[in-house]
């Protein structure tokens, strides 16, 4: 059984000029112990989703599904207060801006602590080893000096610790880092990655890395999940995605990694995620597919099997699979 | 944080000359002649009022003037009234504690009703409550403080005759007036009644200079909340798991403190000048009615040293809202 179980989830905004659906019939596992990367361009939906399972979208989302599951609780039909005793303790979210992520106003000892006050009970003197212990898991030198320190005081690699430190304090079973290096330094990204996947290692949770960086997924993930316009149009392990893409998109994401390039060129994929207003009839990446024709642009296609990577395409690429049109 | 509050402290010497020079000026700007004030209706002779100039030193040069007034300042001597000959100082002091017992009610009364207004507006925004209390305020700023002072005055002191019109006091209650604090005095006298008595005079003013004030402070609050309320530590601070009313109570309050400590530092300025109003109509023996009175008898000494003594007042204040914003806020202590 999975650890995390999503099937069918949408994620509706409600705007001045009427419903905008960021995520549209998703379905995702996570295995215990397993990287599930989630890619895609940013308003692909997938930091979405992720925050919908969290329960801190605001409340001008509408979110609904058939089954949203974690840990053998239904988070769908769930309480806030039964699902706060499960966020922040099972299941942890870390952010893109380690730097605004924190409260500037309390030290970051503070902010720790209270998580471990609020979900293990624990007393004054079992908090502050604790904090220094957690401290020292990610890699933060002089712990107990720090434990005081403000955010502002801090860099912004060292936030992204802290906040990672805050994530695992109560040994969660699955984390979720949106886009936990993309506001930090080219060699801090790589360290916090490290840090990410040996906490991954020595306790055993699940992580869930979501990204737009091609080059993350193929070093740290075991299955990567490509979203597009709200919809997961292809999810594979990563090694088969790399060699040979179902879906044009995942297929177009891949050339455009520089290491790939083969021509003076870098290729781009033309044009940009369709928003509210300009969504197409049919398959959502037809306008932006070099090999869409008038069936692509009319009827959307559904996602095939596990054996195609559920690649939502009437055309998968890289198959010796006759395709019924 | 040591080295902040000195810094501060530097600050208060070009200010407090300024306002020296500027309460020494004002005065000396209003037409009128204060030796044919004093004389009232009967008038003068011209020999008597050169007499009398020299004799206040007014036929001295300005500059000579003030900075005799200067050197007076600096070794506490603020000058004696022209009225009643008592030194200025002794007359702020015996007054002030009426001012300052009715502005901190009307503090103390503005802030405990409008900082809760002001989150419970900003957690509901957009529901019935948070448009009822923001009209509310907003009809609450713009109110003239006279009219709000009568209109309260008519209905609870004429029609409901809950609380008396004006005064400290009622006349049967007497006891040495030792701390000048009427609800402290009250107590210590020990006399049954008294201190009901001193409330009851009490509400009223303090309604009426608290209000705008409050209106100030609910409004700031409840916009800091909203922004604040949008920041990601907010969405971090969920993600933990924490209670909504510990998110609001703690996590977002205390940054949304910030701008309403500025607001409510700024607000007592302008309830030390509001107290004139207030103390007029409710003939409430504080600074503000003296000041008026002094203006009219052009009594240049009261006028310049209860200037100054007031702007010493706010200035006192908005020292202890910078120590109270590095308190609160760790980012500021630090630079």
């Amino acid at each position: 059984m999975s650890l995390l179980r999503i099937r069918n989830l949408s994620v509706e905004f409600s705007t001045s000029t009427g419903m905008f659906r960021a995520v549209d019939s998703v379905d995702q596992d996570v295995a215990n112990g397993e990287i599930l990367a989630i890619v895609g361009e940013s308003g692909s939906g997938k930091s979405v989703s992720m925050l919908a399972l969290m329960g801190l979208l605001p409340w001008t989302a509408k979110v609904t599904a058939d089954e949203l599951s974690f840990d053998g609780h239904d988070l769908l039909n769930m309480s806030g207060r039964e699902r706060r005793r499960i966020i922040g303790k099972d299941l942890a979210m870390i952010f893109q801006e380690p730097m605004s992520s924190l409260n500037p106003c309390f030290t970051v000892g503070w902010q720790i602590k209270e998580a471990l006050r609020k979900h293990l009970g624990m007393d004054r003197a079992a908090r502050h080893k604790r904090a220094i212990e957690l401290f020292e898991q990610v890699g933060i030198p002089a712990p107990e000096k720090r434990l005081s320190s403000f955010p502002h005081q801090l860099s912004g690699g060292m936030n992204q610790r802290v906040m990672i430190a805050m994530a695992i304090a109560c040994k969660p079973k699955l984390l979720i880092a949106d886009e936990p290096t993309t506001a930090l330094d080219v060699t801090i990204q790589a360290q916090i990655l490290d840090l990410l996947t040996s906490l991954r290692e020595d306790s055993g949770m699940g992580l869930v890395l979501i990204t737009h960086d091609m080059g993350v997924v193929a070093e740290t993930a075991h299955r990567v999940s490509v979203q597009y316009a709200g919809q997961k149009i292809e999810e594979r392990p990563v090694r088969d995605l790399f060699r040979a893409p179902h879906h044009p998109y995942s297929d177009a994401l891949l050339r455009a990694l520089p290491e790939r390039a083969t021509e003076k060129r870098l290729p781009t994929i033309p044009g940009v995620v369709p928003g509210q207003f300009d969504r197409p009839a049919g398959c959502l990446f037809s306008p932006r597919c070099q090999f869409a024709n008038d069936h692509c642009r009319t009827v959307s296609p559904a996602p095939f099997g596990a054996d195609l990577g559920y690649a939502r395409c009437h055309y998968p690429l890289n198959t010796d699979r006759r395709i019924a049109s | 944080m040591l080295k902040y509050f000195a810094s501060r402290l530097l600050t208060f010497i070009p200010t407090f000359i300024g306002v020296t020079l500027i309460s020494f000026a004002f005065i000396r700007l209003l037409p009128g002649d204060p030796i044919i004030v004093m004389a009232g209706e009967r008038g003068m002779s011209p020999e008597r009022h050169a007499e009398l100039t020299a004799q206040y030193g007014f036929d001295q040069p300005m500059y000579v003037q003030f900075w005799n007034y200067l050197t007076g300042v600096v070794q506490g001597d603020l000058g004696n009234s022209f009225v009643t000959k008592r030194p200025v100082w002794d007359e702020f002091f015996a007054l002030f504690p009426a001012t300052l017992e009715l502005s901190l009610c009307a503090m103390i009364f503005a802030v405990a009703l409008g900082l809760p207004a002001g989150v419970i507006a900003a957690v509901n925004r957009g529901k019935f409550f948070d448009r009822a209390l923001m009209s509310t305020a907003l009809i609450g700023y713009s109110m003239p403080i006279f009219w709000w002072a009568l209109l309260l005055i008519i209905v609870f002191s004429g029609i409901l005759q809950w609380t008396p019109v004006s005064g400290r006091i009622d006349l049967v209650y007497y006891f040495p007036n030792a701390s000048g604090f009427m609800i402290y005095d009250a107590i210590m006298s020990g006399q049954s009644g008294a201190l009901w008595s001193a409330i009851r005079h009490l509400i009223l003013p303090t309604i009426v200079l608290g209000t705008i004030p409050l209106a100030v402070i609910a409004r700031q609050t409840r916009s800091a909340m909203l922004e604040v309320l949008g920041e990601d530590y907010i969405r971090t601070a969920r993600a933990k798991g924490m209670s909504p009313s510990r998110i609001n109570a703690v996590h977002a309050l205390r940054n949304a403190l910030i701008p309403v400590i500025t607001v409510i530092g700024l607000s007592v300025g302008t309830l030390l000048a509001g107290a004139i109003l207030t103390e007029t109509i409710f003939s409430w023996p504080g600074i503000g009615k003296w000041m008026v009175d002094s203006i009219f008898r052009r009594d240049y000494p009261v006028v310049q040293g209860g200037l100054l003594l007031i702007a010493v007042m706010v200035m006192i204040v908005n020292l202890t809202v910078d120590v109270l914003y590095g308190i609160i806020n760790p980012k500021i202590r630090k630079r």
